[in-house]
């Protein structure tokens, strides 16, 4: 047992797999079932971890509230709740961007441009700094829908290969900004359990 | 916007059920008693102050003030803090003479939730300010005392963090050459953004050296070894001056017997725009949030017209509570059920028992019309009914 137990918020999905490999990469004894079980909780005495499994979106929120010490959560998260957490460490992994996207040749409408996506709070400050004026309508997912059948101009999303907007007959306008997967943690545990978060942050920044 | 039920609050408001108001009472009681003791002396301020004057001074940003209008116009807010209205109060009033000037007080303070639950708006702080005294002993008084009251109200784990804004502000600007420079650094710490500050150091033309002194500043926890490397990376001048402050700060709270709670973390830097030197968070076990905080703020009493040093702290009640493992126990409550009959000998009863210091109800037996979920309701239970004798 090492100390204090370290609650960490891992996120669910897509981000999942690269980060467990990023933990054992860094030492830590994972137990095998983890990849494919149901469990919403999961405790590693070896470790003295308790992982807890949440939507990708909500990991900021455990750890603002303290109920999780640490998370691994994409920096779109992070823009987009503005959560009071420590970003430390960039793990450079899940890498992809943030992009605003659209139907090929075409302007967004002049009164009242409407921008579909999953983002409201990114791509409200995207286009106001870039000083203009839109309307956001915020959809959960499949928002490649959006331009196609005339529900917005332009859509906010997170880019990997591009092969979903391709496919949709989209393009890329501009990019927002690269996003890869942070270390969040919370600012009490930060303090409080310094030590065993500074122990797991050296070994993790070893094997970025 | 949808219909409201009866029953419904504002968003952050909550009520306090009689358990929980007893213990918020006894946290209190508790915390007021050491805070009268060390010679601090209580005072109120209104809830409701101009947003020109202390709602720009408090430093809580705009969108977490609640306004209002009053009758000419004016621009009202709730307080959204204590330390302002006390620093107008003590500019305008109190502070003659030149003689330092304790108080305290515990108060509800104001902030607007701006997108959900989990965190209330109205919440009780209770904490101290000594103003007009800008001596490194006052700086490590608040500190000693905000760890004797939280001892007192039962807390037993907890860890004070202390930083200095000076020695930040110093350093960078040392390294970054102007303020503006400095200020657009120091927005990743507050943010907490660790990963786009060591961004934004690479990023910038800088040598070597100081871009490792920058990324080294993020580094600086811990005990007193962390005074050492500090001295490292700032040159002479008033960065130096922090550190020997931090110095004697630690042996202050050494001579007070508890260096042992305090830990140095010089990355700290509040949202509280208004402190300008050692600044202190305190943080227990179970509560994800600071449980207090406090600091010196020596320009703040100049905005209300008098040029004084002051440093301070507060507690937040609920997250003390939070951090609390047991809420003790409620005292024991009699209820002495009578009939009229034995009304005059009941209340004889009750007056001698108060008397002695109990809690005690009285309640006619008429009215009850569950008696046993009545008896339940209190630990003991003392039936006057029927005729003098009878039981």
């Amino acid at each position: 047992m090492n100390g204090q137990q370290l609650t960490i918020a891992m996120p669910k999905g897509r981000i999942f797999d690269e980060a467990v490999e990023l933990l054992r990469n860094a030492g830590f004894d994972l137990p095998p079932e983890f990849d494919d079980s149901r469990k919403l909780i999961i405790d590693v005495e070896e470790e003295n971890f308790r992982f807890i499994l949440a939507k990708p979106m909500d990991v900021a929120t455990y750890v603002e509230h303290g109920v999780a010490d640490l998370g691994i959560a994409g920096k779109d998260v992070l823009l987009e709740e503005e959560r009071d957490v420590y970003e430390l460490l960039d793990l450079k992994i899940s890498g992809c961007y943030l992009a605003v996207a659209g139907l090929p040749d075409t302007k967004m409408n002049d009164v009242a441009p409407k921008i579909a996506t999953k983002y409201p709070n990114i791509a409200a400050a995207y286009f106001r700094e870039q000083g203009e004026q839109v309307e956001i309508i915020k959809l959960n997912g499949s928002i490649e829908l959006a331009p196609l059948i005339g529900l917005a101009d332009r859509i906010v999303d997170i880019v990997s290969t591009g092969r979903t907007l391709k496919e949709n007959g989209l393009v890329e306008y501009e990019t927002i900004t690269t996003v890869t997967s942070r270390l969040i943690v919370n600012p009490v545990s930060y303090r409080i359990k310094d030590e065993r978060i500074s122990e797991l942050i050296k070994r993790l920044n070893d094997v970025i | 916007m949808s219909r409201l039920f009866m029953f419904e609050k504002p968003l952050g408001m909550r009520d306090t059920l009689p358990e929980l108001y007893e213990a918020k009472d006894r946290v209190r009681s508790a915390i007021e008693k050491e805070m009268k003791q060390w010679g601090f002396r209580f005072i109120e301020t209104p809830a409701l102050e101009y947003y020109e004057t202390v709602g720009s001074a408090s430093a809580i940003l705009d969108q977490q003030l609640f306004k209002l209008l009053d009758q000419q116009g004016h621009t009202l807010v709730l307080r959204p803090d204590m330390t302002a209205p006390i620093a107008r109060l003590a500019a305008s009033k109190l502070f003659k003479d030149e003689v330092p000037l304790r108080l305290a007080y515990s108060a509800n303070v104001y902030r607007a939730q701006q997108r959900e639950g989990g965190r209330p708006a109205e919440f009780e702080q209770i904490g101290v300010e000594c103003i007009g005294d800008d001596s490194v002993s006052a700086d490590g008084e608040m500190i000693a005392l905000a760890i004797s009251a939280l001892k007192k109200a039962g807390l037993q784990q907890f860890q004070l963090s202390v930083g200095h804004v000076g020695f930040v502000k110093e350093l960078f600007v040392q390294i970054l050459g102007t303020e503006d420079r400095a200020r657009e650094l120091t927005k990743f710490l507050y943010e907490k953004n660790y990963v786009g500050y060591r961004e934004h150091v690479k990023s910038l033309p800088l040598s070597s050296i100081d871009s490792q002194r920058l990324l080294a500043f993020l580094e600086l926890r811990g005990g007193p070894e962390v005074i050492g490397k500090a001295s490292e990376l700032v040159e002479n001048g008033k960065g130096k001056d922090a550190l020997d402050e931090l110095k004697q700060l630690w042996d202050v709270i050494d001579d007070f017997g508890e260096s042992g709670k305090i830990k140095f973390d010089l990355t700290i830097v509040s949202h509280m725009s208004y402190y300008t030197g050692i600044l202190f968070e305190v943080y227990a076990g179970m509560v994800g949030f600071p449980i207090g905080n406090g600091g010196r703020y020596d320009q703040l009493l100049e905005k209300f017209g008098k040029s004084t040093g002051a440093t301070g702290f507060a507690i937040r009640i609920d997250r003390l509570l939070e951090s609390l493992s047991s809420l003790g126990q409620p005292a024991p409550v009699t209820c002495i059920l009578f009939s009229t009959e034995r009304r005059k000998e009941a209340f004889q009863l009750a007056a001698e028992r108060r008397e002695d210091g109990e809690q005690v109800v009285l309640q006619d037996i008429s009215a009850v019309r569950n008696l046993d979920a009545c008896s339940n309701a209190y630990s003991d239970v003392v039936f006057l009914v029927g005729k003098e004798g009878a039981r």
